[in-house]
């Protein structure tokens, strides 16, 4: 169990993150998901080690760690843009944290190496082990920071935007074996998105945060469909905000004959399986409403009454209500 | 038609600026240099050998030879440990720091030598000290070595500064969060990285180590035999219409200004590979 406690942080007069707490259950995968400036790349690498709080406790397995380097307390972390040794080869990488190791703690070179390979095997770059980082793709790469990082057996493995630096199709190919990797392996896991959609799709858990203060914590299922304040309703999927401060995801807005809001339809295009209408409402507000693709859509210029289906909404102090 | 008169216009530019820049760099470079090794082998290849074999000139090779032995390792040691506390940390003081190792190239030379004559001379600062306990630095070859150490630090850290900035952090971060210590981060990762660079610097530190005359020459005292470097050595002997002997050194010293350079073009070139495969 990873359990964070009162955290804050400030760089300069800047406030990263204000009085954190976070429990994480054994083998969870977790998202910390925010803007950027959020903080939530600073949380990551506290838990890490790589940065220190000015005040408040990581406790990793229940033992306070909140004093012990990086090198001490046994995380794996996967860097934005890889951060692979380019002079060494993708055998050497991996390898790195085990050759590294104290004498006395050192595993054998052959024993070295067929850990090498095994963990190449895993992230199914088997038989690459002689190339180095610069010959490799940016998914491979990766892969090998990734591999590099199991290399040493961590009790935690902590990833900084992991698919940030990859193209659309990669990112979703390599999201999809992650998530087979994280439940193959049952490795505690935390990462850090800026996108929502990569959060709901892997995480057992999102971490929703904004101007370092955690918004809400949930399932992606909660946080979707529960948000717990107005800011989580608009950055974890589309939201639109209607008089009397109803929050209304577009697919859950329907059309009427009459009453309910009038919309002024100012565009319509196809979406995947829907139409989406964007228009404007009696306040000047922007809407936007997915429809049902087999239906006629509503024309360019006309004025449609549209009803909620399904709506948040929260109180004045942003509290769900 | 107006498109051709362009591009006729382009083609006479062309070969005017080429031809600026060759005869530019034929009568400042070129010139000298053929001068040089003309008049060093004007008494034949006998008469140019038995000018830098003679006794002073062989001192004046080997004390050259041993500044630059001493003075080139220390600011390579220095360059390295400046540009990493510069670029992998941040303390109070770093951008006052950046601006001191920019010093010794906004100093006039001579005024370099002349503060550790005002340091370290008989009449200095620390003067009547180093004379109670019997230290020679100045007029000694301590002073050389000192001046020397000054004149050439900035060369290093110049070179690493920007390379290791633009590397960033990460690979250092990476390596500690695998277990590796400071030592071994630095010996496995760092250095690598920052490997041609270093070269780079090294090349061009040691270029000047062995050519500075400025601040050698007021430290030095011309003590021949013990305190002349190479190029002081040259002044001596050219002010003394050893025209052959001067130039004989001194084409020595051309010569290793040639080493340097096709030394650096091949450092550049491996340079580019290796940043080609980076990215």
């Amino acid at each position: 169990m990873i359990e964070v406690q009162n955290i804050a942080k400030r760089f300069g007069n800047y406030p990263a993150l204000h009085d954190i707490n976070l429990k994480i259950q054994e083998g969870e995968f977790i998202a910390l998901l925010g803007p950027s400036g959020s903080g939530k790349t600073t949380l990551l690498r506290i838990i890490a080690g790589l940065e220190f709080p000015d005040t408040g406790q990581v406790f990793l397995n229940d033992e306070d760690v909140s004093d012990r380097s990086v090198g001490e307390r046994g995380v794996g972390f996967v860097f934005q843009h890889y951060a692979l040794f380019r002079h060494m080869t993708v055998a050497e990488n991996v390898a790195f944290g085990l050759s590294v190791r104290k004498r006395r703690l050192r595993p054998a070179k052959a024993v070295i190496k067929a850990r090498a390979d095994e963990l190449l095997r895993l992230v199914q770059l088997e038989g690459l082990g002689s190339r180095y980082p610069g010959q490799l793709s940016g998914g491979q790469r990766q892969r090998v920071a990734l591999a590099r990082a199991l290399a040493i057996e961590p009790r935690l493995l902590l990833l900084d935007e992991p698919f940030g630096a990859l193209d659309a199709k990669v990112r979703k190919d390599l999201r999809r074996w992650l998530r087979d990797l994280h439940k193959q392996m049952g490795l505690t896991s935390i990462f850090v998105t800026h996108d929502q959609e990569e959060a709901l799709e892997l995480a057992d858990r999102v971490v929703v945060m904004d101007h370092g203060v955690i918004e809400q914590v949930g399932t992606p299922e909660q946080v979707y469909m529960e948000p717990a304040s107005p800011f989580v309703s608009k950055f974890v999927g589309e939201t639109n905000v209607l008089s009397g401060g109803l929050h209304v995801r577009p697919h859950d807005l329907e059309i009427i004959e009459s009453g309910g809001e009038r919309v002024l339809v100012d565009n319509v295009f196809r979406k995947c399986g829907t139409w989406r209408v964007e228009g404007t409402l009696e306040n000047g507000g922007v809407v936007e409403i997915d429809l049902d693709a087999s239906l006629p859509p509503p024309a360019h210029g006309e004025t449609v009454h549209v009803s909620p289906r399904r709506s948040n909404s929260f109180s004045q102090d942003g509290v769900r209500s | 038609m107006k498109a051709n008169r362009w591009i006729t216009e382009g083609r006479f530019a062309q070969v005017l600026l080429i031809s600026v820049a060759l005869a530019f760099l034929g009568f400042f470079v070129m010139l000298p240099l053929i001068a040089v090794f003309s008049e060093a082998l004007k008494k034949g290849i006998d008469g140019f050998v038995e000018a830098i074999t003679n006794p002073d000139a062989v001192d004046a090779i080997k004390l050259t030879l041993l500044v630059a032995a001493i003075s080139v390792p220390v600011n390579m040691v220095f360059g390295v440990a400046a540009s990493w506390a510069i670029t992998k940390f941040s303390f109070p003081g770093k951008s006052l720091l950046i601006t001191l190792i920019d010093l010794p190239f906004s100093v006039s030379p001579v005024v370099s030598g002349l503060v550790f004559v005002l340091l370290f001379g008989a009449h200095g600062y620390l003067g009547p000290w180093l004379i109670e306990h019997d230290i020679k630095i100045i007029f000694a070859v301590p002073g050389i070595v000192l001046a020397t150490v000054f004149i050439t630090f900035p060369f290093v850290a110049r070179e690493l500064i920007p390379l290791m900035e633009e590397q960033g952090k990460d690979d250092e971060e990476a390596a500690i969060s695998l277990g590796a210590n400071g030592w071994q981060t630095f010996w496995h990762v760092t250095l690598p990285n920052i490997r041609w660079g270093l070269l780079y610097g090294v090349l061009l530190c040691n270029a000047r180590a062995m050519g500075e005359f400025g601040a050698v020459s007021v430290v030095s005292g011309h003590i021949r035999g013990e305190t002349n470097t190479m190029p002081l050595h040259v002044e001596i002997l050219y002010n003394e219409y050893d025209f052959v002997g001067a130039f004989a050194v001194a084409s020595l010293l051309a010569c290793l200004a040639l080493v340097t350079l096709f030394a650096k073009s091949v450092l550049e070139w491996r340079f580019d590979i290796h940043s080609g495969a980076r990215h």
